[in-house]
């Protein structure tokens, strides 16, 4: 049955990718691997970017754990009718079938009308006025403004072209629906992180750890692991919403000392009352810890990995063995204990292949993998340039612009094919030529330098078209 | 470090072959509730080396598991209780974990397995 689905307006490549997600997660989606996606329609007359979009969902349950669950749907409506004018709306309201308006208008309930207009403020006069001219429908019920059982909206969408710069709407649109389920926003300032204990420059900001954990499918009874769990941001977000949660970091100050005994990543989970991770162990993704013949053990892995921009990921090994520059040494025995191994930079390509090959390896089938994946803003990134593994298919990809240089795109991969002895040689493979040509890759992979680099500087022989290519329309920006 | 994570994690130092399961030499040991997820444990019982799982229980002091268990065990309340309390509620705080095969020792601390290798392991 269509609903209509209005977002939040932020963030508009998470949007549908979430209600996805959640769809899948309750039971409406369809399996990953027999390629069903929701069906979405547009309103008449809207541009893509408007938060009002009707989307195709099995049940009203189904429809109402989608929104109470997610962070960008403001609501899902039943709509009882639409119009360009309160006339057609009338009409359009009457001849909407009997069966499904009575239940909501009997007179043992209580009820509330709302309004909303997507881009202005309404003033408490005209709200009166318009919830005046629904008169004709025949509420039996109660009013009741603080908790009625049933809400209804009246949306209002024309002007909404002035401050956000989306294309003006042609016409207006008034919707009236009942509201089957809204996102509880209260998560954000509970959770966010101006108030949390143990911070680190890269922590992940809360809106966006649970909309991760929602591409992840976070649920009670999962295990979530992630392999760069610094002070434990994202793994906060999957323990919020019941899932069991590990996490690895090659930086022992983060992951253990963190600033003292009541700051640090277990303080972090203690201060909203959750479940503390299962474990949290030092190690290296490159050469990870875990028994030969453990496989399929996680739900989910979602992480943001080091892409070497604002913070540098690391490796084992030693930078100057690598280089070849000093032989292999062996730690006298005396010092072993306290010793600290040294580490060489971990270019991006390397990450992310061994990411790809953890997960692969490590996540049950039908298991998500979700990733921050850094891109260039002036490279036309189609989705055949993102990582790609024979394990994996790529359901979503959302772009968060950073800067004018780069932006981030999440990364929802479903594993759909078992890990093989042939994968594994071709990862064994991968990894021992990234160790020989260590110097080729951190070149070939050095985002920093394409971030920071003067503009001047990038400028080559094809003038400088490239930075002036059709990059996204001007209201996009970091939250939006 | 709980014993789920112990029973993943192995020695993967070069050249060594027989890292698993790792020897545990305990100093601090400490026990927390974690309600019973029965959903979870049945999830993650096939995952587990259960061997390892008992020998590594009754190194910090719990013997209550029995030797053997199958997945029909999980039906059970009263194996479910003594398997949570083994896997997720036993929890080491300080202390190491010995390589089999080579000695090499793997510390503990502050609850924090330390597994990076160091430069001649790699």
């Amino acid at each position: 049955m269509w609903y209509l689905c209005v977002f939040y307006h932020r963030l508009l490549d998470y949007r549908k990718p979430e209600v996805e997600a959640l769809a899948e997660l309750f039971g409406g989606g369809g399996s990953p691997s027999s390629h069903h996606r929701l069906r979405w329609k547009l309103p008449e007359h809207h541009h893509p970017d408007s938060p009002f979009h009707f989307v195709d969902l099995p049940s009203e349950h189904i429809a109402r754990s989608i929104a109470n669950r997610s962070i960008l749907v403001k609501g899902i409506y039943e709509v009882w009718g639409e119009g360009s004018s309160y006339e057609e709306l009338e009409e359009a309201i009457s001849c909407y079938p009997e069966e499904r308006k009575s239940p909501y208008l009997v007179a043992c309930t209580t009820f509330k009308v709302n309004i909303d207009s997507f881009g202005k403020a309404v003033s408490s006069g005209v709200q009166q006025e318009r919830i005046q001219r629904l008169t004709f429908i025949p509420f039996k019920g109660r009013v009741d403004l603080r908790n009625p059982q049933h809400k209804f909206w009246l949306m209002e969408t024309d002007d909404y072209g002035s401050n956000n710069g989306l294309p003006p709407m042609v016409q207006k649109t008034i919707f009236f629906g009942r509201e089957v389920g809204t996102a509880d926003r209260k998560l954000l300032p509970t959770y966010q992180l101006k108030s949390r204990k143990y911070l680190g420059p890269t922590a992940m900001d809360a809106e966006m750890a649970f909309l991760m954990a929602n591409q992840g499918l976070a649920d009670p009874g999962k295990l979530v692991y992630d392999p760069f769990v610094g002070t434990g941001s994202i793994l906060v977000a999957a323990a919020h919403f019941g899932a069991m949660t590990m996490g690895a970091d090659i930086d022992i100050r983060v992951v253990r000392d963190g600033r003292g005994p009541d700051c640090n990543v277990w303080s972090n989970f203690k201060q909203y009352g959750l479940p503390e991770p299962i474990s949290l162990i030092r190690a290296d993704n490159n050469l990870p810890p875990w028994r030969a013949g453990l496989q399929e053990v996680f739900d989910a892995i979602i992480c943001d990995p080091p892409y070497g921009v604002r913070a540098g990921g690391r490796k084992s090994g030693g930078r100057k063995l690598l280089k070849g520059a000093v032989e292999p040494y062996t730690v006298p025995d005396d010092k072993r204990a306290g010793h600290i191994p040294s580490t060489a930079p971990y270019s991006l390509v390397e990450c992310v292949h061994d990411l790809l090959e953890v997960a692969a390896k490590m996540l049950v089938m039908g298991g998500r993998l979700v990733f921050f994946y850094p891109v260039l803003r002036e490279d036309e990134v189609a989705e055949t340039d993102y990582p790609e593994h024979p394990c994996f298919r790529l359901v979503a990809s959302c772009e968060q612009i950073l800067s004018f240089r780069y932006s981030r795109v999440l990364l929802t991969m479903v594993k759909i094919a078992p890990y093989t002895e042939a994968i594994a040689e071709t990862a064994r493979k991968m990894h021992l030529d990234f160790k020989e040509n260590h110097l080729k890759w951190l070149e070939e992979g050095n985002l920093h330098s394409a971030v920071f680099t003067p503009i001047d500087l990038l400028s080559d022989s094809s003038g400088d078209s490239k930075l002036w290519k059709e990059l996204k329309p001007k209201y996009r920006g970091k939250y939006v | 470090m709980k014993l789920l994570t112990h029973n993943m994690l192995s020695s993967n130092i070069k050249g060594v072959t027989a890292g698993y399961p790792l020897l545990i030499e305990p100093q601090i040991i400490t026990t927390t509730e974690v309600p019973i997820n029965p959903n979870f444990l049945r999830h993650i019982f096939p995952k587990l080396d259960y061997s390892a799982l008992v020998a590594a229980a009754k190194t910090l002091g719990f013997s209550d598991l029995p030797e053997t268990a199958g997945v029909s065990d999980l039906e059970d309340e009263g194996f479910l209780k003594r398997f949570n309390h083994a896997l997720l509620e036993l929890k080491l705080e300080a202390g190491a974990l010995v390589c089999p095969e080579s000695g090499r020792r793997f510390m503990v601390s502050k609850g924090i397995p330390n597994m990076l290798l160091h430069e001649d392991e790699v």
